[in-house]
């Protein structure tokens, strides 16, 4: 206190003591747990880490490796349809090309099928943020305030539905897959829906409230580069159909690298294809619509398999496995220095 | 009384009216015209009011209710810290360079700026309120001739007032008159300077006589005086009235703040009012301390921010070609912002984006949190029961919350002698009258016997008014005394007399004195007790019971002790008619000042002196001149006339007392005994174990003060040689500085050979000097010092001092303490710290980095400017050993890991940036940038820097080297900055990379997308906050119940907050801020994640764990080896005592823990010293080699028994 005048005159020492309680606390004298860095506890903690991460690595690579995985980049291999797409002006021609691939040998459970796009830049700020989320669980909101911009609305004034550029980009070749059996060819029955997360389907996503999805949307338009509106992307499900739809929930979680893949179809497990996709020579027939050259993308289409960790990624395994052999290594390291150090001890004792 | 309570009373136009009863204050405050002479006419307010003087409302609340929230702000956005944030958040409005969502920057500002505003606002409603009281305390006014209760804030200036006992004085009076006798008054200071005695203020004759109102109000005198000032003891004006001048001093004057004592009512003229008071004047800011860390830390922001920068500039250059080269074809799916038309304005543009997300590598939160840790350590010492001093009932007090950890780095220590090294308690215990020495104890056990072993105390029953409590041990004094021996009757006298001391006799018989300094009231005391009792003073006479019989003299002048003086004198007129002036002071001052006739009698008394201030006894000579009647006349008129000139009248009056005070006549010497503080010796040791040096700075003589280090410790028998330095001339002084260091240097040749030291010869004195061996010490003198102090000297003096162990400088002056601070300061760039207890202490306590007040007895000017005070020396030990060390630790702790925590946490941006085209897209969500440093990671780093303990407290008094790394700035400095600085980017590339590594084509389980970003950054963030938490496990030494909680409560918090923030609720309400919804139940459901979570974890976490193993075991601290030798402890008591034994053969200083200390200290000083060179290390091997090594071996041997079986040890570890 600076002014003492302000100090009000005590008479006669009114406190009755002005002794420091004793209590543990304000002593500074609370119970604690001391621990210490000893080599007992040192080395305990470095050779069971090693041997947790080795078991782990282990498990990982093992299951990575019966993981089945078909890759086919077909960017280049439909050339006459990259070359259409790259003009813009034929965007609403249809360009189709087939793709034909064999499987050696069976593959055998659940058989995922996804487009995997590279040098695509979905974690671009500017691409991350250019979304309404209010109106994609169906609420009538001024997406002129979003961050939707420059696909917000078009010059007449007519917001798009939905708006942005990731709804704008969406992913729109449709890949069909055939298996030739015997001179005959049949479709490969694959399921376009149940690909998204739970979440994503009954929360993040809904249509707008009205008695039919058309009249839901009227008043928007499809954005630029698609090529029918929100509400006609699934004609046949009702419950697959505008913001709802599996492939543009799957395209509004964007990824966390430029290089994804994501899920397309998933193997309807019926007839032939129960056991998963037998031995044989298949076709993918592509309708050519998402232009990636421009940009020096790559477009593949994916099978594969998945196991508990996943799918045949064997990064995470070698990577349990080198830090595990690394922990295991400086155990026996900061063994022998601490040895070493006590040898030097003996010597100067007897010195 | 209470503002708030009439703003409830009377609504919102009482409110009003309060407000601006505060502006009005202000208005006249305000006044900014440089005053130049002052001139008060009473009762005469119209005429004053053409001056406009400062009314007499205080005010020294900084805000209103109107004023507050902008004035606080502005001054909040004087700190750099928050102006930078408050420009952060102007970026983010901008939408094109928007990274991060507003409220990441402003939640966190605001609720620093809340913190803050909330305790600027209850300290200055606490002033408000005591603004209040004080202002609307009421006097007695006369206006118009009668008298009316005003409040204090109405008072104008040349109004006049009454004041009754008891009360306040309400602004700078003149005293004009009061109820006792020839217009005195009696006034307490202790609000002013802390001095609890009384002292006694005079009217000028003339106005005394104004008794009662009627001719008050008819008094029209005018006041021409000096401005405002702040300096107590002194005023200068004249008074105006009728016609006649009258001079007024000091003596005439009732300061603001005083209070009335023993006086039933007086009247005075309010010179000075308000602000203008010297009470006010003088409680200006007091100057603001920063510790060593902080200026680190400042500077280590910077640096940051300069590598802020530069990954700004780095990452905006990458966004700039990025956009040239993919960006431009990427246009059809993501066109550029409008207004973005090349490459180059985007790169721009990222590098403000990048500046908003990265500059969490400095976040707001550091200065709080900082500050948050200073406020508990300040708590603890304020806790400690162990420096609460029950016998003066003061606990220790942290007058400052900001230096604590500075208190863990001292390396010089100044203290002040008398009241911090001594107890102030004065016992007359020797004195020598014309020739003879009284007070030696009659008893063949010699005078330094403890007291039981004293023969019976003389018996002082003869006299009903001696002082029971006092004790004199030779009765031949009491026996000349009843002989009649007119020497020493005329001794008594003297001391009866010539004093200031103030008596009051409660009942008959029953005296109590108050005395200004002990020495005085012992003296007093004395002559009380031998017969000669001071009974009671006017201001014109002063009674004397002589051997029972009163006698009264007349006492005609008081020339007054100052510090130039150095003496004091009464002159007085016995009954019989004879002028006698008694004079007592310094004896250097005293003996040249004595008629010749004396030689004989000197030389006699110079021995005696010698022999007192041998036995570091105070003393004080006592003389006394015959004054002629014409000359006494001559004299006091010129004494007169000097007094009412005002300019110069200082001047006047000490050459005229000068003229006075000569040609005495020697009576005796007396000498009195300063008690050592309890501790002391002790205190000393350990701080000097410490590392710590000690140098001395006392007012007291060079004989005494070098006693007094003796008996406590500074100085010992085993120094090899003790330099005293009392040159009087430059030359002097400096051959005398020059010699000291040839002998330290001849000394330390001896011991190294001759290549080297030629070698060292050639390089700067300083190296030379720091390498010296041996123990030497400098007592050098007041009239010395200062030649030593000036420009040409001051390094060489500093030089030779900092090679001695010990320094006593004697004789100083309050500024010359002062200087030698700042010497130090200058040159060592050392940590000081000044002790002292009394308002010659002030200056040092300011200068130096930690000032710490002794709450004493000489009042508590010290106290009001320190930094930290408690009642005793030997607290300092704890202070400094175990608050200081303690504070030094945890704040060194948790600066480091702070920082580390923001690198890890912000670097990760830094790589994302090479993989989402330099966009300043951010790894984590807004939330977990909102909420990183103040919910996730705060209070478990914040416990840490509260409570964290390396070592048990006794342990660091045990072991006094423990204090050195502080000294030597080891725990936090720019090295271990940039130790963390690398941990914390190795964490962020790993935080990095190997969740990069996983995703790259990554699946769930059920084969549906796991690679998404939201996911990304739900793993990210949880990895680093597990992360960071286990780093904080790891370096959590203390873990108490608090740390848990919070360690745990952190992890717990960010789980629940995680879940609610990706909730479907939240998202609904809410669907563009909580665009995550689901995101953490489906990423932490796969257990991929988890694993990438429990890698990132390991490999973050158990090299660090490694590297500080590796320390550990091959180069441990002081504390690694103690806390370790706390395990083996019991196992090797017995083998411990031995080696003790052997360390203190020699050693002449007694003591258990001493020598204990002693033998550790140097077991480290041979092992561990890293400031000593080679050549001090081979100079101190031969000597200690016996001792050390024994220890040496011990410890080793007790490390390598227990490492043989390395889980005992573990277990050993989870128990203790």
């Amino acid at each position: 206190m600076k002014n003492k005048t302000s100090v009000v005159p005590r008479e006669g020492e009114a406190q009755p003591s002005r002794c420091p309680d004793n209590s543990a606390f304000k002593q500074q004298r609370l119970p604690a747990w001391k621990p210490q860095l000893t080599i007992g506890s040192v080395l305990s903690s470095f050779f069971l880490t090693g041997a947790f991460c080795l078991t782990v690595g282990v498990c990982l690579v093992l299951s990575a490796n019966s993981v089945r995985e078909v890759q086919i980049d077909y960017s280049d291999k439909c050339s006459n349809c990259s070359k259409l797409r790259e003009n813009s002006s034929n965007w609403n021609k249809e360009c189709h090309c087939s793709i034909n691939f064999t499987l050696k040998e069976d593959i055998l459970g659940d058989v995922f099928m996804y487009y995997g796009l590279q040098n695509f830049y979905q974690n671009h700020r500017r691409y991350v943020k250019s979304r309404s989320d209010a109106q994609l669980l169906g609420r009538n909101v001024n997406i002129q305030r979003s961050y939707c911009a420059p696909f917000s609305t078009y010059r007449n004034g007519t917001p798009m539905a939905p708006c942005g550029a990731i709804a704008n980009s969406m992913f729109n070749d449709t890949i069909d897959l055939f298996y030739n059996y015997n001179s005959s060819v049949i479709q490969v029955p694959l399921l376009k829906t149940g690909n998204s997360w739970w979440t994503d389907k009954n929360v993040k996503f809904r249509n707008p409230e009205s008695s039919n999805l058309s009249a839901a949307f009227a008043g928007t338009a499809r954005p630029p580069y698609w090529q029918k509106p929100a509400y006609l992307l699934d004609e046949e499900d009702e419950r697959n159909n505008g913001y709802v739809n599996d492939d543009f929930i799957v395209w509004m979680r964007v990824s966390a690298f430029a290089t994804f893949r994501n899920l397309y179809r998933r193997l309807r497990r019926v007839r032939r294809f129960a056991e998963g996709l037998p031995a044989g020579n298949y076709t993918f027939r592509i309708s050519y619509n998402f232009p990636v050259t421009k940009f020096k993308g790559r477009k593949h289409v994916i099978l594969s398999t998945v196991v508990w960790s996943g799918g045949s990624n064997p990064f995470l395994g070698i990577a349990y496995l080198v830090s595990g052999t690394a922990a295991t290594l400086a155990g026996f390291v900061i063994t022998a220095i601490h040895l070493k150090l006590r040898k030097k001890k003996t010597y100067f004792q007897k010195q | 009384m209470d503002r708030k309570l009439r703003c409830q009373d009377s609504g919102f136009w009482g409110c009003l009216a309060a407000v601006t009863e505060v502006l009005g204050c202000i208005e006249v405050t305000g006044c900014c015209v440089i005053e130049e002479e002052r001139r008060v006419r009473a009762n005469a307010r119209e005429y004053n009011e053409k001056f406009q003087y400062a009314s007499n409302c205080i005010k020294t609340s900084k805000y209103n209710i109107v004023t507050f929230l902008p004035v606080n702000l502005f001054e909040q956005f004087q700190e750099v810290a928050n102006t930078y944030f408050l420009f952060l958040l102007i970026l983010q409005l901008i939408p094109q360079i928007s990274s991060l969502s507003w409220f990441t920057t402003i939640v966190p500002l605001v609720l620093v700026l809340t913190i803050t505003a909330v305790k600027d606002a209850t300290d200055d409603y606490f002033r408000h309120k005591s603004d209040n009281q004080v202002n609307n305390r009421q006097s007695q006014v006369l206006i118009g001739g009668v008298l009316r209760q005003e409040q204090w804030m109405n008072v104008r200036v040349g109004d006049i007032i009454k004041l009754e006992n008891n009360q306040f004085v309400a602004a700078d009076l003149l005293l004009l008159s009061s109820s006792e006798p020839h217009g005195l008054c009696y006034i307490e200071t202790a609000e002013l300077d802390g001095e609890t005695n009384m002292k006694v203020r005079q009217a000028i004759p003339v106005t005394a006589e104004l008794g009662d109102t009627s001719q008050l109000a008819c008094f029209d005198g005018e006041v021409i005086c000096e401005p405002p000032n702040n300096k107590l003891d002194k005023f200068g004006g004249t008074l105006y009235w009728k016609d006649n001048k009258y001079p007024l001093s000091n003596q005439n004057m009732l300061l603001r703040g005083c209070v009335l004592r023993n006086t039933e009512w007086c009247f005075g003229l309010v010179i000075f009012a308000g602000p203008d008071t010297k009470l006010m004047q003088n409680s200006g800011r007091t100057k603001f301390k920063r510790t060593s860390i902080d200026r680190l830390m400042n500077t280590l922001v910077l640096w940051i921010f300069g590598f802020l920068v530069c990954m700004g500039v780095i990452l905006a250059i990458g966004n700039a070609i990025w956009e040239h080269e993919v960006g431009v074809c990427f246009q059809i799916y993501l066109p550029w912002d409008e207004g973005v038309h090349s490459a180059f304005f985007s790169g721009f543009l990222s590098f403000w984006s990048y500046i908003i997300i990265l500059n969490t590598v400095v976040p707001i939160s550091l200065y709080v949190s900082v500050e948050v840790i200073r406020l508990g350590h300040s708590y603890f010492i304020n806790w400690d029961k162990k420096m609460y001093c029950a016998k003066r009932r003061t606990p220790a007090e942290a007058r400052t919350t900001t230096l604590n950890e500075e208190l863990g780095q001292v390396e010089y220590i100044f203290s002040d002698k008398t009241g911090t090294l001594t107890q102030n308690i004065m016992v007359f215990s020797k004195c020598s009258v014309n020739g003879h020495s009284y007070g030696d104890v009659q008893d063949m056990l010699g005078h330094k016997a403890e007291l039981g072993e004293r023969p019976e105390p003389v018996d002082f029953s003869f006299n009903p008014l001696a002082d029971p409590r006092f004790q004199f041990w030779d009765p031949s004094l009491l026996e000349a005394v009843k002989l009649g021996d007119l020497h020493v009757h005329e001794f008594f006298r003297l001391l009866s007399l010539c004093h200031t001391v103030m008596s009051e006799e409660k009942s008959e018989g029953e005296l109590l004195y108050k005395a200004q300094s002990p020495d005085e009231g012992a003296l007093v005391t004395a002559a009380r007790n031998f017969g000669f009792v001071f009974r009671s003073r006017t201001p014109k006479t002063i009674t004397v019971q002589e051997l029972g019989q009163a006698i009264t003299y007349q006492l005609l002048a008081i020339l007054d002790f100052n510090n130039i003086r150095k003496r004091m004198s009464v002159i007085v007129r016995s009954p019989e008619g004879k002028i006698r002036l008694y004079c007592k002071g310094a004896d250097t001052i005293l003996l040249e000042r004595l008629h010749p006739l004396n030689q004989e009698l000197t030389s006699i008394t110079t021995d005696h002196l010698n022999e007192y201030a041998g036995e570091g006894l105070r003393t004080l000579v006592l003389a006394y001149r015959d004054l002629e009647e014409s000359y006494y006349k001559d004299w006091s008129e010129r004494l007169h006339r000097a007094g009412s000139v005002p300019e110069a009248r200082e001047d006047h009056l000490a050459r005229l007392y000068d003229e006075v005070e000569h040609d005495m006549m020697l009576l005796g010497a007396t000498a009195i005994e300063d008690k050592l503080q309890q501790g002391v010796p002790e205190t000393i040791a350990i701080l000097t174990l410490a590392n710590i040096k000690i140098w001395v700075l006392t007012g007291d003589k060079q004989e005494t003060a070098v006693n007094i280090g003796y008996s406590c410790k500074m100085l010992t028998d085993d120094m090899t040689e003790v330099f005293v330095v009392t040159g009087h001339t430059v030359l002097e002084v400096r051959e005398e500085l020059r010699k000291a260091r040839e002998k330290m240097m001849d000394a330390s040749r001896s011991v190294c050979n001759g290549f080297s030291y030629q070698e060292k010869l050639s390089s700067n004195l300083t190296s030379v000097l720091e390498a010296i061996a041996g123990e030497y010490a400098l007592v050098i003198n007041g009239h010395s010092l200062a030649h030593a102090l000036e420009a040409d000297m001051e390094v060489e003096f500093l030089e030779t001092a900092c090679a001695c162990k010990a320094v006593i400088c004697c004789r100083v002056t309050p500024l010359q303490k002062a200087q030698v601070v700042e010497l130090v300061k200058k040159y060592k760039k050392a940590v000081t710290l000044a002790i002292g207890d009394g308002a010659n202490d002030v200056s040092m306590i300011k200068t130096a980095h930690i000032g710490v007040g002794i709450s004493g007895q000489e009042g508590i000017q010290a106290v009001l400017a320190s930094d930290y005070s408690f009642s005793q020396f030997k607290f300092l030990q704890r202070l400094l050993l175990v608050h200081g060390r303690w504070s030094y630790l945890r704040m060194c702790k948790f600066l480091c890991y702070f920082f580390y925590k923001n690198f890890a946490f912000t670097m990760v941006h830094f790589w994302f940036g090479f993989f989402c085209g330099f966009s300043a897209q951010t790894v984590y969500d807004q939330y977990f940038i909102t909420l990183y440093n103040i919910v996730y990671t705060s209070l478990p780093v914040l416990a840490m820097g509260v409570f964290d303990q390396d070592v048990p407290e006794q342990r660091s008094m045990e072991y006094p080297k423990l204090y050195e790394p502080g000294q030597l700035n080891l725990l936090f400095n720019k090295r271990e900055f940039f130790i963390c600085i690398a941990q914390g980017i190795y964490t962020s590339i790993l935080m990095f990379f190997i969740p990069y590594g996983v995703f790259a084509d990554a699946t769930r389980d059920d084969g549906a997308q796991l690679a998404d970003y939201q996911s990304f950054a739900v793993t990210v963030a949880t990895s680093l906050v597990i992360v960071v938490s286990v780093q904080i496990g790891l370096d959590t030494g203390f873990w108490t119940a608090i740390n848990h909680f919070f360690i745990w409560g952190s992890l717990a918090a960010y789980f629940t907050i995680l879940f609610t923030m990706h909730s479907d609720g939240l998202f609904r309400m809410f669907p563009n801020q909580f665009r995550f919804v689901g995101n953490a139940q489906n990423t932490l459901a796969q257990p991929t994640v988890w694993l990438t979570i429990a890698l990132t974890a390991v490999v973050c976490i158990v090299p660090v764990v490694a590297f500080r193993f590796l320390k550990l075991d091959l180069k441990p601290e002081l504390s690694d080896t103690v806390r370790y030798t706390q395990l083996v402890r019991k196992k090797q008591k017995t083998q411990h005592r031995c080696m003790r034994h052997a360390g203190r053969a020699g050693s002449r200083r007694s003591g258990y823990a001493f020598s204990h200390q002693e033998g550790f200290g140097e077991l480290i000083m041979s092992g561990k010293n890293m400031r000593l060179s080679s050549l001090a290390l081979s100079s101190f091997a031969p000597r200690p080699s016996a001792s050390w090594i024994d220890t040496l071996r011990k410890k080793k041997g007790g490390e390598g028994s227990s490492a043989g079986s390395p889980s005992g040890a573990a277990d050993k570890t989870l128990r203790v």
